[in-house]
């Protein structure tokens, strides 16, 4: 034991020390933060000023249009041919044309610009158009717009969930949602991060055959989980870190910008009236909803859990990755090797749509049970709430999935880490996990 | 004298080929113990099966005359051909690092490392990383850290390589230096001129068999061919017409101007006064030695008969 305590520590130390260690722990909350505050402060400054000259030959739509800040409309009284001709010295950032149409109610237009028209335009042009042909058609059906404006309904779904001891609880799908994939998505990661950081470990040490001298003082096998866990510890360092950070920083970027951010942040959701009224809505419940959606994650499970699924993940691949790392003499062979092994987690990112949209599924159930997905689907479905027996049952085999892995990979790696010059093939691993002593 | 460690008849295969067959040596307490071969003969595998790296197919291993054990670890030194060090680390980080991975304390590795290093003339390398340095002074580290943890049973495989004559020498006077401490040594090389040097017992293995041991005296001493070297000047001939009666010639060669060298085998059990004398005859006698066979040559002929033999 004290001996694999000091390669634990060497391990640590080494990995916690390098510059890219370091670097990475500042970047990592950073690209967090921003990939967070980015899109806010995007949506802030996008606001793109547009004129737009139009040629109505309906003339059903004359001032209909909703002017705004950032948006001019005039109408022209001109022919399209004459519009277009003067389209160049028009000033106009585009053009539309309303034809006249055998129906009492166009439902065509035609933008003309120089360059494609943004996606904001183009909403815009179709919004207000959309509107006026409706109220048109409303009126020569002899509906009242205040009539049909009071029979639209929006309504709001609470959903509860009975627990057990027979107390409720609010729920709510998006938190749910966002929170399993964010969750299963980043132990895909540090599963691939640290566990490939196992494997240049293994390979370094072969390489620079040192490991001749190390295996003379210990056995492989403690080498390998000395090597392991040193690494584990240097994830979950960085994960706490990058937790600590993140915080700091939303909560520094918060303070800078103050309110101004909830409320711009509807920008974000285009001009679509219908998207306003939605996010208006939401505002007006405000803060407190928003207080009682994160109440509402159950913080102590989704850490502990974290925790079990990403040791529990790292743990059956980073001993795959390590045997992969002792199969070969340098980095450039692990390709064909790799493969089969990142097999399972790049599928477990494909379902992991699926799981979201169903968790409760064959699918889900499966992928959540079988270890090799299972640390990030069961991840992505435990916001959820999964049944405990499922819960136990993934639990086990996944217990059972590293311990196999790391036994497996122990005997490969016994031999393999002495083996130099040879061209290892799946038929040459077999043979050494079959070797004895 | 008593052997420190003992292997008896140990066999080793990996699929397809037998690398140790009934290979047993003995080596005793205090001695330089050669172990030789050529390159695939089994050399390695057997060192590893000390290390317990990898175990004997069957066999016993012995330190003390008991089984080797996990601990005996502890006991033993080993530096590999094929040697390295961690790159990024730093010299002494890395030295006490493997100084404690052989069971010494942290407090007792530094005192003995800091030692070795002023001994070697190395102390401000300490904090040096060991890509700064050159493959001559890495293996200087290494040589300290197999030695560290005063083993009694030190393996050197090829110790010599990549280093230059003054370090060779250092190197030599160092494990000469052990020896007279009562360590006991096991030297892997293919350096035959070392080996004479250094090595008191050697055994030879050649295709995953036993095929020489012994100790060196006794083994150069069987191999003599009672060949004897003379060195004449001022011959009264043609040194080619020289005929001694009864005695082979085996060659003669004019080594320095004026100096000719006479290979000569006398009858075995004969006297070499009588070859002395008849040579005096024809000049002035300036050497006259036993040709004692180096253990190149005994290494080459072991080598060669047993590939007849296959």
């Amino acid at each position: 034991m004290k001996k694999i305590k000091l390669i634990i520590i060497r391990e640590y130390l080494v990995r916690v020390r390098k510059r890219s260690f370091i670097i990475m722990t500042f970047l990592g909350p950073i690209l967090m933060a921003a990939l967070m505050i980015v899109p806010i402060w995007l949506a802030q400054n996008a606001d793109e000023s547009a004129s737009i000259g139009v040629v109505d030959e309906s003339g059903i739509f004359l001032e209909s249009f909703a002017q705004t800040e950032n948006i001019q409309v005039s109408f022209l009284d001109e022919s399209i041919a004459e519009a277009k001709a003067n389209f160049g010295n028009s000033g106009f950032d585009v053009l539309l044309y309303i034809p006249k149409t055998e129906l009492n109610v166009p439902e065509k237009g035609i933008l003309y610009s120089n360059k494609q028209p943004s996606i904001i335009i183009k909403s815009f042009v179709e919004d207000n158009m959309k509107r006026q042909v409706e109220s048109l058609k409303l009126s020569t059906s002899g509906i009242d717009e205040n009539v049909l404006r009071s029979i639209k309904t929006s309504i709001s779904l609470t959903t509860i969930k009975i627990q057990d001891d027979g107390t409720e609880k609010k729920t709510f799908t998006e938190v749910s949602m966002v929170l399993g994939l964010f969750s299963g998505i980043l132990i895909y990661f540090f599963i691939f991060i640290f566990g490939s950081q196992v494997m240049r470990g293994v390979i370094e040490e072969k390489t620079n055959r040192i490991v001749e001298v190390i295996v003379s003082s210990v056995k492989p096998f403690q080498l390998l989980m000395g090597k392991i866990v040193g690494v584990a510890l240097v994830g979950l360092t960085q994960f706490l870190l990058w937790i600590i950070l993140t915080a700091a920083l939303f909560m520094l970027f918060k303070m800078g910008f103050g309110d101004s951010l909830q409320l711009d942040s509807s920008a974000m959701m285009g001009n679509s009236a219908q998207a306003k009224e939605m996010m208006e809505g939401q505002m007006n419940m405000g803060a407190a909803k928003a207080f009682e959606m994160i109440s509402s994650i159950n913080f102590g499970v989704m850490i502990f859990s974290f925790l079990f699924y990403f040791l529990g993940g790292y743990l059956l691949y980073s001993a795959l990755f390590a045997a992969i790392g002792a199969a070969v003499d340098n980095e450039t062979d692990t390709q064909q090797f790799m493969l089969p092994v990142t097999i399972p987690l790049i599928l477990a990112i494909v379902v992991a749509q699926m799981v979201i949209q169903n968790p409760e599924g064959p699918i889900s159930f499966w992928f959540s049970i079988i270890p090799f997905t299972s640390p990030i689907i069961m991840m992505i479905r435990i916001p959820f709430g999964v049944p405990y027996e499922e819960i136990l049952l993934s639990v086990v085999l996944l217990i059972a999935g590293f311990v196999g892995a790391v036994w497996l990979a122990g005997k490969i790696y016994r031999t393999g880490i002495l083996m130099y010059g040879k061209k290892v093939t799946y038929g040459e691993l077999w043979k050494w996990i079959r070797y004895k002593g | 004298m008593e052997a420190l460690f003992r292997a008896e008849r140990v066999n080793k295969s990996f699929t397809g080929h037998q690398a140790l067959k009934e290979v047993s040596i003995e080596v005793p307490e205090g001695s330089i113990f050669g172990l030789l071969g050529p390159n695939g003969a089994g050399k390695t595998t057997l060192i590893r099966i000390i290390n317990q790296i990898t175990a004997p197919d069957s066999g016993s291993i012995l330190l003390r005359g008991k089984p080797l054990q996990r601990e005996d670890v502890f006991r033993i030194g080993y530096l590999p051909e094929e040697r390295g060090l961690y790159k990024k680390m730093k010299v002494g980080e890395q030295a006490l690092y493997l100084a404690q991975l052989k069971g010494l304390s942290r407090a007792e590795a530094l005192k003995r490392l800091r030692e070795w290093f002023t001994k070697f003339e190395i102390e401000n390398w300490w904090n040096k990383k060991v890509e700064e340095l050159s493959k001559g002074m890495q293996q200087k580290v290494q040589f300290i850290v197999t030695i560290v943890h005063q083993p009694d049973l030190i393996i050197f495989d090829e110790p010599f390589s990549g280093f230059d004559p003054i370090n060779v020498n250092l190197l030599k006077s160092e494990i000469l230096n052990l020896k007279a401490q009562g360590s006991t040594i096991i030297f892997s090389t293919h350096n035959m001129a070392s080996v004479e040097e250094l090595c008191d017992h050697i055994v030879l293995i050649n295709k995953a068999q036993t095929i020489l041991k012994g100790s060196v005296q006794e083994i150069k001493q069987a191999y003599k061919s009672d060949t004897f070297e003379a060195d004449l000047t001022g011959l009264q001939m043609p040194a080619s017409d020289i005929r001694l009666n009864g005695y082979e010639i085996l060659g003669i060669e004019e080594t320095l101007e004026g100096i000719s060298r006479i290979r000569v085998r006398i009858a075995t059990g004969e006297s070499p006064n009588t070859l002395l004398k008849s040579l005096l005859q024809y000049g002035e006698l300036h050497g006259f030695r036993e040709i004692i066979p180096s253990m190149n040559d005994i290494f080459i002929q072991r080598v060669n008969e047993d590939k007849a033999r296959i």
